[in-house]
């Protein structure tokens, strides 16, 4: 199952890669792994989307603790969490397509960051199951490339429970 | 006062209780050494920076406290990687000092520049790279204080030459805070008590007890529990000294060349406390059929290593000594209440059956058998000497057939499995207690890796033992060919032999070849006796084997035996 790991780290040199390391030097997969600062300039934020089985997660989670410039490590799977994705889509658009892509940039509220002749790019940002479903309509069109940002993600203050 | 980065250095070594560095100069640590002599420290001057980490890991198992080495840059540093990740794996508290090129030239491939932050990461508890002066004080104590805590471990400080050469003023931080490093040494006390109902129930409970124990100093309290609950003990060999190797409840190490009855145990018993051990795959073999009948309980100062290899239905985060001590605590009146050996008495015979089944025996066949050599090891030495080994059959046998009774005398590289490293820990050792018997056994591949040392070893005049059991070949390897590769013994046979004795006096030390089992006793007794580095060269059976073994990935009831 895929997790999403909100990881509080000291703000020193080294530790992007000690997490990227455990990751690889023990065979756990990253799907993605965002890195900012935080308010505090001594602290900074990662969001790391990870799958494994419940072991494989348990470990991955110990292993994070473990690692001295951790300060906390949430599995935000279990709780009420915003999560978002920023992807940038570059689509073909002749003529006759470009209405039709326009009008699902308007449906999906996204934006339209750059033209050309018979291209546009688009901005999306959102969850998983928006973007995935903007990428599979915009598919048949022609998608020449995308980057993404990878799933950035906060508890919600009030977890109600479900 | 201003203090140079070197001098602040050997100031923060001094306050951290250290007596000896083991190491090797180079020019980026030049200043260091420049300060040295104004330091009360004692430096021990190897011949190969493996050496010196394993020098330092060595003194840090018999002290146990923190064994410090200092090499300089790029070279320096990368000989020690393999004995950092040697302590990693065992959990050794060493601190490693490395020089590395000025701030101003790092990432410019330098002269003699390595990113040895990078390179050790994975193979250490932390590390650091020093950056401005200002900071060194503070780093060398966080260092000292990540190794000795919590699951022990080396760590790695980075020194750039002008971090040495700056000079600030000079304070020493007396306290020790890290937010994000909160180790838990207190056990859970629903946890204990569960735990002890666990054992009141239990009728066949066995105790499996690992290297967590030794350096946690629980070995007492994991001896009252076994001897006043009549409860059998099996160890890993990182355990072995936490308890007597010589009591009627030890049932020798458990895994793939652990003994029957060990093995057995495990596999019938419906209780097993795991203390300070870490279900290592040398000794669960095949995971699904380890332990079928029992509940498991692991007790371990690592949350990691909880549920890592094995699913446990007790888990129970602690420093091993406070929580055999909490379990002690808890089963205090019932220990008096109840007669454990009248409960625990069918098991304990079921366990002394299979002890005469199959006890650890060896066929004598013409030769002088290796075996025969470590118990008369053993014999001469009654528990009072601290063994190191290396690693093969010679690591096996000692572990097998030496009575191991008190913790920190049995130095071994369990979790990587170094060759090379039994001499140098023996030099550790010797420098931890110098008037203590400290023996290497070596195997003749295993010696030539860090035979170099032999001149540390004479010129601080350390009079440290080395018995090589000279089959002639790397022999575990050659027992796995013949075992399991129909006897394709490729480059197992070790051709082009030194000769030991020579190479002994070619150094300043002495020097003895075996050849007849009836020189084994005499020859050793004259050696242990000598004031002075020793090597005994003795030519054993050359194709003997170490039984009983439990092929890789086999049930701990799969065992060939002799
Ligand atoms: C540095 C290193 N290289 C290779 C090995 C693989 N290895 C394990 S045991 C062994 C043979 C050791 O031979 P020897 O030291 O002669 O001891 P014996 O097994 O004959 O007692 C080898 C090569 C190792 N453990 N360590």
């Amino acid at each position: 199952m895929r997790h999403i790991l909100s990881v509080t780290v000291e703000n020193e040199p080294g530790v992007l890669s000690r997490v990227a390391g455990l990751f690889s030097g023990r065979g756990f997969n990253i799907e993605s792994l965002n890195v900012g600062p935080t308010l505090d300039p001594g602290v900074s934020h990662m969001t790391i989307t990870t799958e494994g089985d419940e072991l494989i997660i348990e470990q991955i989670i110990k292993q994070l603790r473990k690692l001295v410039m951790v300060i906390k490590v949430v599995d935000l799977t279990t709780l009420k969490a915003v999560q978002r994705e920023m992807v940038l889509i570059k689509v073909s658009a002749e003529d006759s397509k470009r209405a039709e892509i326009l009008r699902i940039v308007d449906i999906f509220r996204c934006k339209v960051v750059d033209v050309s002749v018979d291209e546009l790019t688009i901005e999306i940002t959102g969850d998983q199951e928006k973007i995935s479903a903007l990428i599979s309509l915009l598919t048949r069109f022609g998608i020449k490339e995308t980057a993404r940002s990878g799933t950035v993600s906060l508890r919600r203050a009030m977890q109600l429970s479900s | 006062m201003e203090m140079t980065g070197a001098q602040i250095l050997l100031e923060c070594l001094k306050r951290e209780g250290v007596e000896v560095v083991f190491g090797f100069p180079g020019g980026a640590v030049i200043d260091i050494y420049h300060e040295l002599p104004n330091s009360p420290i004692k430096h021990i001057l190897v011949r190969h920076e493996q050496g010196a980490i394993h020098a330092a890991d060595g003194y840090a198992r018999a002290s146990g406290s923190v064994g410090v080495c200092l090499v300089t840059s790029g070279p320096g540093a990368t000989n020690t990687v393999t004995g950092i990740a040697t302590a990693y794996m065992d959990s050794i508290p060493v601190v490693i000092l490395t020089g590395q090129v000025p701030t101003k030239l790092i990432g410019n491939d330098a002269f003699q520049e390595v990113d040895i932050v990078g390179i050790t990461r994975p193979c250490t508890k932390h590390n650091y790279l020093v950056k401005d002066v200002r900071d060194l004080a503070h780093v060398v104590r966080q260092a000292f204080y990540l190794a000795r805590s919590g699951r022990p471990g080396p760590v790695l400080v980075d020194l750039p030459k002008d971090v040495m050469q700056a000079k600030t003023a000079f304070k020493y931080p007396e306290d020790v805070s890290m937010r994000s490093y909160n180790p838990t040494y207190k056990p859970h006390i629903g946890q204990v008590r569960k735990v002890a109902q666990l054992i009141k129930k239990a009728e066949r409970p066995l105790i499996y007890s690992g290297g967590g124990v030794i350096s946690s100093k629980g070995h007492e309290e994991l001896t009252w529990l076994a001897r006043k609950l009549s409860i059998p003990v099996t160890s890993t060999l990182m355990g072995l000294g936490a308890f007597p190797g010589d009591d009627p409840l030890w049932l020798g190490m458990l895994g793939m060349h652990g003994t029957y009855t060990a093995n057995m145990a495990v596999s019938n018993a419906d209780l097993v406390l795991a203390v300070g051990a870490r279900f290592d795959d040398r000794v669960t073999g095949k995971v699904s059929t380890f332990a079928p009948k029992a509940t498991l309980v692991h007790i371990d100062i690592d949350p990691t290593s909880i549920q890592k290899n094995v699913s446990v239905h007790v888990p129970l985060v602690s420093d091993c000594k406070l929580a055999l001590a909490a379990l002690k605590k808890d089963l205090e009146q019932a220990a008096e209440e109840l007669d454990w050996a009248a409960k625990h008495k069918a098991w304990i015979k079921q366990v002394k059956a299979w002890n005469k089944e199959h006890p650890l025996t060896y066929k004598e066949g013409t030769g002088i058998s290796p075996q025969y050599v470590v118990e008369t090891i053993g014999e001469l030495t009654k528990g009072k000497a601290i063994i190191t080994t290396e690693v093969g059959q010679n690591q096996m046998w000692a572990a097998q057939f030496l009575k191991i009774t008190k913790p920190n005398t049995f130095l071994s590289s369990g979790g990587l499995g170094t060759m090379g490293y039994g001499f140098p820990a023996a030099i550790g050792a010797q420098m931890a207690f110098p008037g203590a018997l400290v023996i290497d056994i070596a195997g003749d591949g295993s010696i030539q890796m860090n035979i170099q040392e032999l001149a540390t070893a004479v010129c601080h005049n350390l009079p440290v033992k080395i018995v090589i059991l000279n089959n002639g070949y790397l022999g575990m390897v050659r027992q796995w060919q013949e075992l399991f590769y129909q006897k394709n013994y490729c480059e197992t046979c070790m051709e082009a032999q030194p000769d030991f004795v020579k190479l002994a006096e070619a150094y300043g030390a002495a020097g003895f070849r075996v050849t007849e089992k009836k020189d084994v006793a005499p020859v050793l007794k004259k050696a242990f006796k000598l004031k002075q580095t020793v090597i005994v060269d003795v030519r054993v059976e050359r194709e003997a084997n170490v039984y009983p073994m439990i092929p890789a990935g086999a049930s701990l009831t799969e065992m060939l035996l002799v």
